[in-house]
């Protein structure tokens, strides 16, 4: 088996940026409708928060795979010619935004009951309330699981390869296609997940180990 | 021009559908009790007074957990036949599914063990109960029942999951649904079926696992309490 | 009277930290001895050396005619003449009271369901709390749950009970019911060690008290000792206890 050629790991590479470039542009723009989402899931208007939690429990009850090909396709029925990064940075931010929003809505809700009524009773008003109290409290929370997601979410754009965008996973086809020796492509372009992943995994780890020395 | 949603014509594709998702369904229930085992084993592993042991786990959990399951299936399936090993597709897709699981179940109930207090270890042992015995009665049941929640949402999302396994031809639910578009070129539809079906199959798989945690923790239905 | 515990010159360091510097005392099969002695002073390590939760580092420990230092012995044999209680009571919280006391004779000595359940409640009675047997434990006080955790034991048949500070976790109006429980036992002829700081236990239930301190036995003798202690040490610690 020989090794791989200088052009094919360039061509890895190129693929691995912009694995990079839609993991970023998915946590984005899934952040700020998690952001959204999560905000919604604690509104005091009954109808605002059921609808966000179906929302939630629909994104979550179907695979990424599926949510692709349904905007891919779904895009391609209103006759707007869709590039490939698109229809996958817009399947990922839906994912993304509905795990986001419950993470952090869990946060929401670990701070205490009491630092509210506090705020409230000190005549801030709910929004004033939220953003100067509950969220910088909650944001500590958050943190770790938030990083652990990205790396969910860096993994996931590996599906982007199903429609043909040529990131990392599709880049590693392409080669094997070619050279057929899927060990050394994809082992090669797993390390190359891994060089991505494992330090963020390591990161989130720290920090969750941080809080919890803190709460103690 | 506007564009008509046309289900009838997949109407006549139902019994592929329902294939597909018997054999979602399949994969799902073997990757469970194997992952299952699996973690139970990886766990163990994690915990052991042999350093390459411990290590070896460690290694194979981070892994696993660091790198997409499409690349870890392609790496199996066309990595076992450029060696000349040719996997049945199910079976390529199920082991797929069962490393995968394993490792996120490891590190569950890794943290399920760590969780039972060294006072009802010592309590066991000085009841004359064996290591064997410990293990089973004391350790891993108390463990399974805390971390039981986590482990049936990572099972639901391995099943979520096992769409991917479509990418090597598996016909399970989406293998179905790709199948049935190339023929129909109702690709839309096709999707939004089988999304209907993995939702309903995630209510299932929800609802199975909380009746199988009432029948396996008595504890927690009379009390309702968290370990 | 044969001696069914017996200690001698035995040595117990925790890395630099000299806990057991020699200590020996005998028990008596029926005998109940109280040890008394400031925390720190070795008295629940010499305990739980004694069932081998703890290894020794020299000396010699018997029990039952087995030596406990012996790096052979078989430790599960040992624990089925030993029953000992802990201060938290450590039971099984996933196990009913039923299945927390019929676990190890079942387990450890293959008894059927039925003859299990039937100790089960007969140990339950003892300790008075037979309507409690298909608990959970986090529904019982923590009196009661020291209550279960000695009928546990005892189901064991063991040739001599351990107690390790059983009541030391407990609010003082909930004290009372388990060491009624342990001076029943007392009295029906159990052979027991009670690391205790219950002084009124130790006059009215113990033949014989053992003071440790500094990790060694410092006084020993009857009762009472406690009211005419003969070392300045065990009169200082009497002066602190009232």
């Amino acid at each position: 088996m020989g090794g791989l050629s200088l052009n094919y790991f360039l061509y890895l590479l190129q693929g691995m940026g912009w694995t990079v470039a839609l993991t970023l542009l998915a946590f984005a723009l899934g952040g700020l409708a998690g952001f959204l989402v999560m905000l919604a899931r604690i509104s005091p208007v009954p109808a605002v928060s059921r609808a966000t939690a179906a929302y939630v429990q629909v994104i979550q009850g179907i695979p990424v795979l599926v949510i692709l090909f349904i905007v891919y396709f779904g895009l391609g029925i209103l006759e707007i010619d869709v590039p490939p990064l698109v229809a996958a940075g817009l399947s990922l931010t839906a994912y993304t935004s509905a795990f986001l929003g419950e993470i952090w809505r869990g946060a929401v809700e670990a701070v205490p009951r009491t630092q509210m009524e506090a705020a409230e009773c000190l005549a801030l008003t709910r929004w004033q309330a939220l953003r100067d109290v509950i969220l910088p409290q909650a944001v500590r929370i958050a943190t770790p699981p938030t990083v652990g997601f990205l790396v969910q979410v860096l993994k996931s754009t590996s599906l982007a390869s199903v429609v043909g965008f040529v990131e990392l996973t599709r880049a590693a086809q392409v080669i094997n296609n070619s050279t057929f020796q899927p060990f050394l492509i994809f082992g090669t372009a797993g390390l190359m997940y891994f060089v991505l992943c494992y330090p963020l995994s390591l990161w989130s780890r720290t920090l969750e180990r941080r809080l919890n020395v803190g709460r103690r | 021009m506007r564009y008509h949603l046309e289900f009838a014509d997949l109407w006549p594709y139902w019994p592929q559908f329902l294939a597909g998702a018997v054999t979602t369904i399949e994969f799902t229930f073997v990757a469970t009790v194997l992952g299952l085992v699996l973690g139970i084993v990886g766990a163990i592993a994690r915990r052991s007074g042999t350093a390459w042991v411990r290590v070896a786990a460690g290694g194979y959990v981070e892994l696993v957990r660091n790198t997409p399951f499409l690349i870890q299936i392609f790496f199996l399936y066309f990595g076992l036949a450029s060696a000349g090993l040719r996997l049945p597709v199910f079976a390529a897709a199920v082991l797929a599914m069962v490393i995968n699981v394993g490792a996120y179940t490891t590190e569950i109930v890794r943290a399920g063990i760590e969780a039972v207090h060294p006072s009802q270890i010592e309590a066991a042992e000085a009841l004359g109960l064996s290591t064997f015995q410990i293990y089973r009665d004391i350790i891993l049941r108390p463990a399974l029942e805390r971390v039981y929640p986590s482990l049936t949402s990572q099972f639901t999302l391995m099943m979520l999951q096992s769409s991917i396994t479509s990418q090597i031809s598996a016909e399970e639910l989406t293998g179905a649904a790709n199948v049935i578009q190339s023929i129909t070129f109702r690709s839309m539809e096709a999707y939004l079926v089988v999304g209907l079906l993995y939702l309903l199959l995630t209510l299932l798989l929800k609802s199975g696992f909380w009746a199988l945690g009432q029948v396996l923790f008595p504890r927690r239905r009379r009390l309702g309490t968290a370990l | 009277m044969s001696a069914v515990v017996r200690l001698r010159d035995v040595h117990k360091s925790y890395g630099a930290v000299e806990v057991l510097k020699g200590v020996s005392f005998e028990v008596a099969s029926g005998e109940v001895v109280a040890v008394i002695g400031r925390s720190g002073s070795g008295k629940s390590t010499a305990l739980r050396c004694i069932n081998r939760l703890e290894r020794i580092q020299s000396g010699m420990i018997e029990v039952c005619g087995r030596r406990v230092d012996d790096a052979a012995l078989d430790l599960r044999a040992l624990r089925q003449e030993v029953g000992i209680v802990f201060q938290s009571y450590n039971l099984f919280p996933h196990l009913t009271i039923e299945q927390n006391i019929t676990l190890a004779p079942r387990r450890v000595k293959r008894m059927a369901q039925r003859e299990a359940r039937e100790l089960a409640a007969e140990m339950l009675a003892k300790v008075g709390l037979s309507e409690k047997i298909d608990a959970y434990p986090e529904q019982l006080s923590g009196g009661q749950q020291q209550r279960v955790a000695i009928a546990r034991s005892l189901a064991m048949s063991p040739r001599v009970m351990l107690f390790d500070e059983v009541t030391s976790a407990l609010d003082p109006h909930l004290t009372g019911e388990v060491l009624r429980v342990m001076e029943a036992l007392a009295k029906g002829g159990m052979t027991m060690i009670v690391v205790t700081h219950e002084m009124g236990f130790a006059r009215r239930a113990a033949n014989r008290v053992i003071f440790m301190h500094m990790g060694r036995v410092w006084e020993t003798g009857p009762s009472s000792i406690l009211s005419n202690p003969q070392t300045p040490e065990l009169k200082d610690f009497m002066a602190n206890e009232l």
